[in-house]
């Protein structure tokens, strides 16, 4: 490799870290995804013209094939999908790696029929690497898309849990481990590789099933820390810095959002991973409950908002699967048209990927500046008349405050108990995902309004126009 | 050894660069970063050129498709997301 594609290589890192850089604001942010794709575009064509390519036919018939059928996803997938698009993505690149893993051990073995070793001595680095790189990328592509199977509905939501799951994983791994040793000692043994990737892909499902639907963030974000080091395990076995590095910054990018999912649901990543939250859950089972509410109509509410000063929206998945975003935001433009203060609180898990609620919040075109973190408004709720809660629950759930024993407690909670007058949209009072009681819906203050969000939302969009 | 030296110091720079996009950005962060993973292809491209017609030029073909799939499709759908976000409120119609 020459020192000039040394230099363009440099430079597609430097264009990749100032687009990620770029991505801090939302004036920037556009422009900071182009100059990443300037860096891509180039690392490819210096790629194509440097390195010692003999044939072209192959490449190119990868490369039409491959952009038809990203930019088939990119155009239809519907905003509601885009963690399952991100994950069927993560496992795209995640298996790219793993094949250029297995493509680079054939070609330094020396003998394209793996039937003699010719390679001579490989250093311990890349053939480590050939391991690590094969085990991620096959647990990240199959990981990813019983995950993505999960979120679009192909596979039931509810963990699978079977007995010893955990024991036979570990034992699998284990496995892993001592076939990747065997294979570093005597790199001739090219059958060791094959099992590791048929051990890998074995553990791309069985980790994945015991994780219930509503924790695949955590699982998307995690696939995506495994893609970007599965990329840069790729960079270690090829000796190409730009791959080590881009694939570095996306494992941390990965690793910090997996982080905050999991500190935003209150729970660790072991828990997520290994606990099976969710096995017994049952949307459809009533509240034991002996208290009652008092149901209010639309009409109760328009009353109450027409006297309002400032709103707060907190909106939850509900909303989305309703898909009531687009009439809810028409009434955010009504009433602040009236002069009212209006914002979206919005918590970190509102959503199934982080920030999902702002992509779909911004499709129905609420500006950004109103879509407020939960750090930004949680003290603004008790100087704010009413909080409208649509399709969110456990977020709101003052146990997570005071009950000790609930799995919420300690879990950050937007303080919609705090507004003067607390107005919640939902189907019934059945707990949510956490199975928890929410103390809110009985509070004096909260007028509970039942019924479809879309059909709530567009009642009072008719009652505000008035 | 330069590798892990590279490997190391690109960890730091992730956390900088990272902890500074807010929680609005992070769906077009995972999808934007989820692209630039897909540099792997550079790999892939090397693998599928290498002249003969064995099995790990099939397999760097494939890996070429893979990771173009992430590439072309991990930048075009950040795009779409990130036209969306706006300041103003947008007109009505």
């Amino acid at each position: 490799m020459n020192v000039l594609a040394e230099l363009a290589y440099l430079v597609a890192s430097v264009l990749f870290i100032m687009g990620l850089k770029m991505l801090a604001s939302p004036k920037t942010a556009r422009k900071g995804n182009g100059i990443a794709a300037i860096g891509m575009l180039l690392a490819i064509v210096v790629t194509l013209t440097d390195q010692s390519i003999l044939d072209f036919t192959y490449i190119l018939i990868g490369l039409i094939v491959g952009s038809g059928i990203g930019l088939y996803l990119a155009v239809r997938v519907q905003m509601t999908a885009m963690p399952q698009m991100v994950g069927v993505l993560n496992g795209f690149g995640g298996g790219a790696s793993a094949l250029v893993a297995f493509a680079e051990y054939m070609r330094l073995s020396g003998d394209p029929s793996l039937s003699v070793w010719r390679g001579g001595d490989v250093s311990l680095d890349v053939l480590i690497t050939i391991v690590l790189s094969l085990l991620i990328g096959t647990v990240t592509i199959i990981g990813s898309g019983v995950a993505s199977a999960k979120l679009h509905g192909i596979m039931r939501g509810a963990p699978i849990l079977y007995p010893m799951q955990k024991q036979t994983n570990g034992i699998m791994l284990l496995a892993v481990i001592v076939l990747g040793v065997l294979f570093v000692l005597d790199p001739s043994r090219w059958y060791l590789l094959i099992i590791i990737v048929f051990l890998s892909i074995v553990l791309g499902v069985t980790t994945v099933i015991p994780i219930g639907g509503a924790d695949m963030p955590v699982v998307i974000s995690l696939m995506n820390s495994y893609s970007g080091l599965a990329g840069a395990m790729t960079g270690f076995i090829i000796s190409n810095n730009v791959l080590i590095i881009s694939g570095t910054l996306v494992g941390t990018s990965g690793l910090i959002l997996t982080k905050i999912m999991t500190k935003a649901m209150n729970r660790s990543l072991a828990n997520v991973l290994f606990a099976g939250v969710g096995a017994d859950y049952d949307p459809t089972v009533q509240a034991k409950e002996e208290r009652t509410v008092i149901r209010y109509t639309p009409e109760d509410a328009a009353t109450i908002i027409d006297g309002a000063q400032s709103v707060i929206i907190v909106p939850g998945y509900g909303l989305a699967v309703a898909q009531a975003q687009h009439v809810l935001q028409e009434l955010v433009n009504i009433l602040t048209a009236r002069g009212m203060q209006v914002r979206y609180a919005i918590h970190p898990v509102a959503g199934r990927m982080p920030g999902h609620m702002n992509v779909l919040l911004a499709e129905a075109n609420a500006p950004y500046d109103i879509l407020m973190e939960m750090d930004q408004i949680n003290d603004d709720f008790q100087n704010t008349d009413i909080a409208l809660v649509i399709g969110a629950n456990d977020v709101v759930n003052p146990a997570a405050r005071t009950k000790k024993e609930s799995p919420l407690y300690g879990m950050p909670i937007l303080n919609v108990d705090h507004a003067r007058t607390i107005m919640v949209c939902k189907r019934s009072l059945n707990p949510g995902f956490a199975g928890e009681n929410n103390d809110l819906f009985y509070d004096q203050k909260t007028m509970m309004i039942f019924g479809d969000a879309k059909e709530t939302v567009t009642k009072l969009v008719q009652l505000m126009k008035k | 050894m330069v590798s892990i030296y590279v490997f190391v110091l690109a960890a730091f720079v992730g956390v900088e660069v990272i902890s500074k996009v807010p929680p609005l950005l992070h769906t077009p962060l995972m999808s934007g970063s989820n692209a630039i993973s897909g540099i792997t292809l550079v790999g892939s491209l090397i693998a599928a050129g290498e002249g003969h017609s064995g099995l790990g030029v099939m397999l760097g073909m494939i890996a070429v498709v893979f990771a173009t799939i992430n590439v072309v499709g991990g930048f075009l759908v950040t795009d779409r997301m990130l036209k969306m976000f706006k300041r103003e409120p947008a007109k009505k119609n």
